[in-house]
């Protein structure tokens, strides 16, 4: 502590040490809040079930998604990513997993929405195996902090069914 | 600064900047605010680091006694003993003569044998 320097370089380092305390405080304290989202989703039409050229199926859905995330904000998040997947089995993969749609909500007032879509992304699966298939959609999320632990969940759907033959 | 006034900044830095960390995190987590806990605890960083790092009169209140310099004049420096070196000096110039013959003895010897 004899000079300028050297105290202000003691001063330095011991405020980061305990910014990096702080914010691991700041992230710990994540784990006791309350979590309770929701969300639906309907098909509302099958577009078209073809089967491509090369030999894989393709489904082209519409959409309803309603879903409330706003329990998921803490003081801690800076955004939350969603997305909705398709998932099935076939013979081959003991479990197909298709992202269909996705979305980052950085606020919690666009956490509570409802949207009517046809699918973002495209749904192909490895073969043709999607006849007649019963799948789920399942609704997953992940918690993007400000510092600290990513929290990731989901919500799964059951008993969608995709129709016999192709249209 | 002196020992005293050292102790005390170190000191003053810490508890500062600690109290400025819990402050900071209360009001942040109550106000659900990260943003608020981040400016609170910038303002608490500078605020120490006018009180503790500059050189303030407070922290020079204990300082060290240095001796008066007619203290000093009472007991004075050692004086180096300065040594004759004349006969050295010949006797080292006759060395180097020795030497520097027989390197040409040397020579002259290894050119007659070629």
């Amino acid at each position: 502590m004899h000079s300028f320097g050297y105290r202000a370089n003691a001063l330095l380092t011991f405020a980061v040490t305990i910014l990096a305390f702080i914010c691991a405080i700041a992230s710990f304290s994540d784990n006791f809040s309350n979590q309770t989202p929701s969300a639906q989703i309907q098909i509302l039409n099958i577009n078209w079930f073809q089967k491509q050229p090369h030999g894989n199926d393709e489904v082209s859905l519409t959409l309803n998604i309603t879903a409330d995330l706003q329990s998921l904000f803490t003081w801690n998040t800076k955004q939350v990513f969603a997305f909705v997947a398709a998932e099935y089995e076939t013979s081959k993969n003991a479990l197909n997993q298709v992202s269909l749609w996705d979305a980052i909500i950085p606020e919690k007032e666009h956490a509570k929405f409802w949207i009517q879509i046809s699918n973002k992304y495209r749904f192909i699966d490895q073969g043709h195996n999607l006849r007649g298939k019963d799948f789920n959609l399942t609704l997953h999320w992940h918690v993007m902090p400000k510092t600290g632990k990513m929290f990731a969940d989901k919500i799964v759907m059951s008993g969608y069914r995709l129709p016999d033959a192709y249209r | 600064m002196d020992w005293q006034g050292q102790k005390l900044a170190e000191q003053l830095m810490q508890i500062l900047l600690l109290i400025a960390v819990v402050v900071a995190f209360v009001v942040g987590y109550t106000t659900a605010s990260f943003r608020t806990m981040m400016l609170i605890y910038a303002g608490g960083v500078v605020l120490t680091s006018l009180i503790t790092v500059p050189n303030w009169p407070l922290f020079n209140r204990h300082p060290l006694k240095w001796l008066d310099p007619s203290e000093a004049e009472k007991h004075p420096k050692p004086q180096a003993v300065v040594v004759s070196s004349k006969k050295k000096f010949s006797k080292k110039l006759v060395s180097v003569l020795k030497i520097i013959v027989s390197l040409i003895s040397l020579n002259q010897m290894t050119t007659f044998c070629y």
